[in-house]
This record gives C-alpha cells, structure tokens and sequence, in this order.
C-alpha cells in the first residue's frame, strides 16, 4: 500500500466526516430549523469531525514512516555477518548505502556481497510491510477519529471554539516556517561565508581596496592574483544608490506633494497609475534604457563639454536606477500626506497659512516619519538591486568616486561569481556568500534604523 | 452693540424652560402652514464688526444655506444653534472663508468685515484669515512644540521681527488662553501630549496669537469633559472684552451661558436673530421655541 494512496483515501475519508457530522449535528437538535440551539453553526461540527479524522491518521502516518524507515534498516543491517558490528561508522555507512541502493533497484557495482544482498531483499520485504501495517492503522486511527468526534457532537459541544483553536495552530505554523525560512537563509550564508573568511581573512575582506576574484589556473598567468578586497564594491554600490536617491527622493517627494496635494481630481485620476508604471517596468527593460539610452546620452554630452564619460559609468546607471525608485519614494510619501488629518491643514489654513507654508511646516512636518522610512526603504531596494547594475554600470571593480567613470556594485559581482561553471568551495565562489551575508546586514541595519526613526517621531507627534 | 449685562444671561442660564410658560409666545407659524424662512428679530446691531448680506452657499448643486442676513456685534459672543445638518459650521467657514479650501463650495451674498467685502478681489485671503481666527470642534494642535504651535501665526504673518517679541506673544497668548500656569515648564513639550482640554485652549491661545478682531468657534466644547468645558466657557466670556466671538454649539445651556447675542439655524436658514435673554425666555418662532425646549433637533 503506497502511503499517497493512504494520504487520498484519508482525505476523502475527512470530506466524508465532514458531511457527516454536519448532518449528525443538525439531526441532534431535531433539523435544520432548531439549528439556533446548537452552540456553533453546523458547519462548524462539520470542520471538527473532519480535522479529527485526518490530522490524528495523517501525523501518525508520517511519525509511522520515518520511525519505521530507521527501524528497518537497524534491523536488516544486524543481519549482516559479523564484521558489520565491528566496522568502523564510515564502512557502516558505505554498506548502509550500497544495502539501500540496491533495495531501491540500483545497479550493483561489481561484486556484491550475498549477505548485503540478502539484507536487500529482506530490506524491501520489511519496507512493504510496515507501509501496509502503517497504512491500515491510519486508516483506522482515521476512522477511529472520526466516529468519536462524531459521537461526541451534542448541542453543548463548543465546536466553534475548536475549530479557532486549529485554525490559530495552523497560522502560528505558516508564521514559523516563514520566520525558519529566513533563519535558514541567513544561517546558510553566514555559513559558506565562514568558509571564505577561513580562506581569505575578514579583514582584508572588509578593508582591503583591490578586488580581482580571477585565480590563476595556470602557474604563469599573468594579473590573477585572486585579490578579495571588497572596498570598491561598497563605494561602487553606494555611489549609485546615491545618485539614486538623489534623483529619486527630490523627483518622487515633490510628485507627491503636487499629486497629493495640488492636482485636480482628474489630473490625480490620470498622473498616478502613471506614476505607479513606472514600478511595473521589469528592471531589465530599465537596464536597456540605461544602456541603450542614457549611457550613450551621457557620452554625447560628455563629448560636447569635453569630459571623458565611458560607455558604462555609475552615472547612468544611478540616474535610472533614481527613476525606477521613483513610484515607490511618491507613493509611500503619497500616502503618508493624505493620511495628516485634514484638521491640522484646517488649524494651519485658519491661522492665514499659505497653500504652501501650510504643507512646508505643517502637513511634511507630521508626514516626515512616514516619508523617513519610505526613503530608507527606497536606499535598500537601491542596494539590492541588480539588473540595471549589470547592465548599465559595469564589471570594473575601481575604486572612485567619479560618477562619469564605470564601477560595479556587490549584487553584479555576487552574479558574476556565481555565473559559470566553478567548485564550491574555491574562494571566488565563497566570496560571493561573504558579499551577500555583507548584503544582509547593511539592509538589516538600515530597516532598524528606519523603523527607529518612525517610532521616534511616532511617539513625539502621537 | 450687544448691551446685555452678564447677570442677564446667568439669568437666562438659570431658566429651566416650562414648557407651558413659553408656548404661548409660539404662535408665528401655524401648524401644517409652510415655514416661514424669512429671518425674524434683531438681524442688525450697531457698529457691527461682520455683517452678512443673502449669503448663500452651494454644495455642487445642493443647497446648504440659503440668503442669510446677520450682523457680528464687537466684544460680544453670538451663539449659533440649529439642528445637526442645518449649515451652521457652513456659515461658519464663510466668516473666514475657509470655504475656499472646499472644492465643491460656492459661496454668493455679501459678508463684509470692517465695511470691506471679504470676497472681494482685492481681499487677501490669508490677511482676512489672520483677522478672522478659528477653532474647531476637535482640537487640532499641529505636531509641534506647544511654543511652536504658539508662533506659528506670528512667524507666517510677520508679527514678530525679534525673538523676544516672539517670546513675548506667546507667553501673553497662553496667559489670555488661561493655559499658562499649566504649560510653562514645558514649552518645548509637544503640543499633543497635553490633555484635551488643554490642547483645545492651546487652539485658542493659537488663534489668538496672530491677533485676530473675530474667533469662530465650532463645537469648541463637544469634546471635551464637563470641566474642561467649563473653562473654556470662562476663556470666552474673558476674550469677550476684546474680540468679537462667533461661537456654534448644540448645548443650549452653554449658547445661554457665554452668548449675548443667538440666532437659530434650520435647514439653512436663519430663522430667528435675538438677544440671547429673550430667544430663551421668549422665542418669538415656533421652530426657535420647539428646539430651544427640546421638542425638536
Ligand atoms: N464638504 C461638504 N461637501 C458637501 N456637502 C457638505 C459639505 N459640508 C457640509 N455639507 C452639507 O451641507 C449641509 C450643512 O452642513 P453643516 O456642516 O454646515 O451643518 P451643521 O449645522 O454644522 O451640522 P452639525 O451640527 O452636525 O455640525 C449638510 O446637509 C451637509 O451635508
Ligand atoms: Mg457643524
């Protein structure tokens, strides 16, 4: 018996349960229109016997397979002749393996022990048998579950408040594996990125200013020294989120002001799923523009003005990375103006306040924790952004703060990493975890201070 | 001007309103006859600081007031009463043309201040809010310090050219407004912490910082606690002596408390303009007389 078939035959079996002990729940109190005297909806007692019937059989279905799988194989492994007892754990673990590839039908690799295969045979005897026995008794528990709750279903039975208990359950474990996933995540990072700090020092990670991943393969190449200094990266990466937000904070606040504030209804109606595109734009298509577009622009005019602007340049690549940041600066601080309660423009407008002394010292003021954050928001997603970067900017790790120059950032150097055939665990493909786990903490760090900044105003203007 | 002494609106507080006693006076519309929205009693007073000539005000196309004739007396309160809906807050935003901030409101008629039209095209709005203050029904401090909330108004306007002039204004403005004593310890405290009570006359003492020949109130009372109230009620009868007070409420002991002067709202028409004694004691329209007994509203 194969435990998905067990799985359906449950399910169906608690779809059952489910109508039945609705019926049952509307026959206690004598049909459907006495239903007013039961203490929950039938629905309800209909959810309670289901739940019964399948979660009890499923959670047992599962413990019986893996207890099961661990106890078969202890007990096909003692078997064995004598020599596996006193085997070392690495040639237990070699016969284990070879016991239970052959049981799942692999190929023998040359000359295969006749007790190792016998241990096979008797392994897959076994496993048969504990899925049929597992099988059955969750059916039963299944069924067993079932007719009790079914019996139980009385007038009294607080069915509602059981099936709210579940249901809080069934959330806190989506939250927790959400919350697990991340932990995961950052502890997978963090991980590899220990390996690469074992093989190249934190410190020159962190301080060093030269940055070349390519290790030599052949003794004589030339200029592959494999040097891991990330400085360049973390100026590369700042240098555009600044031009970014520097585009994008000026260009996104005063849309929102004139939007919020100074547009007509129509206008409004019309400027703002505009405005709000712009974010529905893949980023790759951003990358074409900037490449496409405003790096050969910006050259143009470099030319005319007799400055030397290269192709790629941490200008361009800032400028649209601004613009593509822009709707999320306008509509965050979009929101956060209507939302100042209409009383304090009235209190403002009152006092003889202009249209724009009334938003200058009123409404931005009460708006600005709200814009603070949105801005921060803005700046990480600047950080962690990536196509335009590898688009537009380039591959050169330089260090300068020259804007008409091509830099590159963390994310584009995490992607060429990573892109191509390379071992796990050579130091270039390890620094590209250093450069993620690095990735994390600024973002990490600058949401803190975000949150920080809103609570601090939320508390003085609350 | 409104003589009215002050002991004859205590006296009017003091009148609990027998049903009987006043009925008599009702017998300016007869029952089931249209309603009358000609505006009866003392629509004019001498030297008034406002006066209001057909003023009436369209939302879109609904009618919210309509041809309304009154007269702002100096140092004196005039309460506005009327059933919830009537247009009192409407009238209310045209003293100070905050009307304008509505985009579906049209505002026709005259209103003058001082014998100047207020919607006239010469006028400058921000001045004329500058000389026409205005508190609202749920106190609305800006979320600054309360010394801010203070010289806001003379900051905008100029009033202050000096630091200690700005000092100066804001102490003698929390002085008038009573809240003083209360708040200064804590100027550089924000004006939201503060109680309702006392963030409702931090409101006034705002209005009154930018030196203002009218205060409109709307609702100043309705939330705040009886006693917050209560001082607040005495806050008016003192800036009485040197501003004229338009003041709308929905507690008629309180329109008899603190007014000299009342008029009656309905359906956006003044019905009835009177001392505040005698529209109490002896309202002369029958709708005055059903509202002010409660019967009605
Ligand atoms: N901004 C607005 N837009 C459209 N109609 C409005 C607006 N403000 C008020 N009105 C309408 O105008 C009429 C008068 O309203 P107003 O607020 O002046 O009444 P009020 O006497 O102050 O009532 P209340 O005692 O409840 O405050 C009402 O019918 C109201 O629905
Ligand atoms: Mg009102």
């Amino acid at each position: 018996m194969q435990n998905l078939s067990v799985i359906i035959a449950i399910l169906g079996l608690s779809a059952m349960s489910y109508w039945l002990g609705r019926r049952r729940s509307i026959a206690v109190v004598g049909g459907l229109r006495s239903a007013a005297q039961l203490h929950s909806l039938p629905g309800y007692y209909g959810v309670l016997t289901g739940l019964w019937c399948a979660v009890p059989a499923l959670l047992l279905l599962a413990v019986w397979h893996v207890v099961g799988q661990h106890h078969i194989l202890d007990v096909v492994m003692s078997h064995l002749s004598g020599d596996y007892l006193t085997a070392s754990a690495g040639q237990r673990r070699l016969l284990m393996d070879e016991v239970l590839r052959l049981a799942h039908g692999g190929a023998a690799l040359g000359d295969v022990r006749p007790d190792v295969r016998a241990a096979a045979q008797e392994w897959i005897r076994l496993d048969a048998l504990s899925r049929t026995a597992g099988g059955l008794v969750a059916l039963s528990v299944s069924l067993i579950g079932a007719s009790v709750a079914w019996s139980r279903i009385s007038p009294t039975l607080r069915a509602r408040n059981g099936v709210e208990w579940v249901v809080k359950l069934a959330l806190v474990l989506c939250s927790l594996i959400a919350i697990l996933t991340t932990v995961g995540i950052i502890l997978s990072v963090l991980y590899e990125a220990l390996r690469f700090f074992h093989l190249v020092p934190i410190f020159k990670f962190l301080l060093g200013t030269s940055w070349s991943p390519q290790l030599a393969t052949r003794a004589d190449q030339v200029g592959s020294s494999g040097a891991f200094g990330a400085v360049p990266l973390f100026a590369g990466t700042a240098l555009i989120a600044l031009i970014a937000m520097l585009v994008a904070v000026p260009i996104g606040l005063l849309s929102a002001i004139y939007l919020s504030e100074y547009a007509d209804r129509r206008v409004r109606t019309v400027a703002k799923p505009l405005l709000e595109l712009l974010a529905g734009i893949p980023t790759v298509v951003y990358g074409f523009f900037a490449v496409l577009t405003v790096g050969p622009l910006l050259r143009g005019v470099g030319q005319a003005l007799g400055v030397a602007v290269s192709a790629e340049s941490a200008l361009a690549a800032g400028l649209v990375m601004g613009i593509m940041i822009v709707p999320f600066v306008s509509s965050l601080a979009d929101d956060m103006l209507t939302a100042v309660p209409l009383g304090l423009r009235n209190g403002a407008y009152a006092l003889g306040a202009t249209k724009s002394e009334t938003i200058r010292r009123v409404v931005l003021p009460a708006a600005l924790p709200g814009i603070v954050g949105g801005v921060l928001l803005a700046v990480s997603r600047a950080i962690g952004e990536t196509m335009i970067v590898v688009m537009a900017a380039g591959l050169t790790a330089k260090l300068t703060a020259n804007p008409l120059e091509a830099v590159t950032t963390v994310t584009v150097q995490i992607v060429s990493l990573l892109v191509g055939d390379s071992e796990f665990d050579s130091p270039k493909t390890l620094s590209a975890f250093a450069l993620g786990l690095v990735l994390f903490f600024a973002t990490l760090v600058l949401n803190i201070i975000a949150l920080r900044i809103v609570r601090r105003y939320s508390e003085q203007y609350k | 001007m409104a003589s009215d002494t002050r002991d004859v609106v205590v006296d009017a507080a003091k009148f609990a309103v027998p049903r009987a006693t006043v009925s008599a006076a009702g017998d300016q519309s007869a029952p089931g006859a249209a309603i009358d929205t000609q505006t009866i009693g003392q629509v004019t007073v001498q030297d008034p600081v406002m006066t209001a000539r057909q003023v009436s005000v369209h939302y879109g196309a609904k009618k919210a007031i309509a041809d309304v004739n009154i007269d702002i007396g100096r140092n004196s309160v005039i309460a506005f009463i009327g059933p919830s809906g009537c247009g009192k807050s409407t009238f209310l935003r045209c003293l100070n043309r905050m009307n304008d901030t509505i985009a579906a409101a049209r505002v026709s008629g005259t209103i003058t201040l001082d014998g100047k039209d207020i919607y006239d095209r010469s006028e400058d709005v921000v001045q004329l809010r500058a000389r026409v203050g205005m508190v609202f029904q749920h106190p609305n401090p800006f979320p600054k310090s309360i010394f801010e909330n203070i010289a806001y108004g003379p900051r905008i306007h100029g009033l202050a050219p000096t630091r200690a002039d700005l000092d100066e204004i804001v102490q003698t403005s929390l002085r008038k407004a009573g809240l003083w004593d209360e708040v200064k310890d804590r100027l550089d405290q924000p004006g939201t912490g503060l109680s309702g009570g006392q963030q409702q006359r931090l409101c006034i003492a705002r209005a009154i910082a930018v030196d203002p020949e009218v205060i409109l109130m709307d609702e100043p009372c309705s939330a705040l606690d009886p006693v917050a109230t209560a001082r607040v009620e005495d806050l008016i009868d003192e800036l009485r002596q040197n501003y004229a007070i338009v003041i709308v409420t929905h507690n008629m002991q309180q329109a008899a408390r603190v007014s000299q002067r009342t008029a009656y709202f309905h359906l956006g028409n003044v019905i009835e303009v009177g001392s505040t004694n005698q529209m109490f004691t002896n309202p002369r329209h029958k709708l005055t007389e059903d509202y002010i007994t409660g019967r009605f509203g």
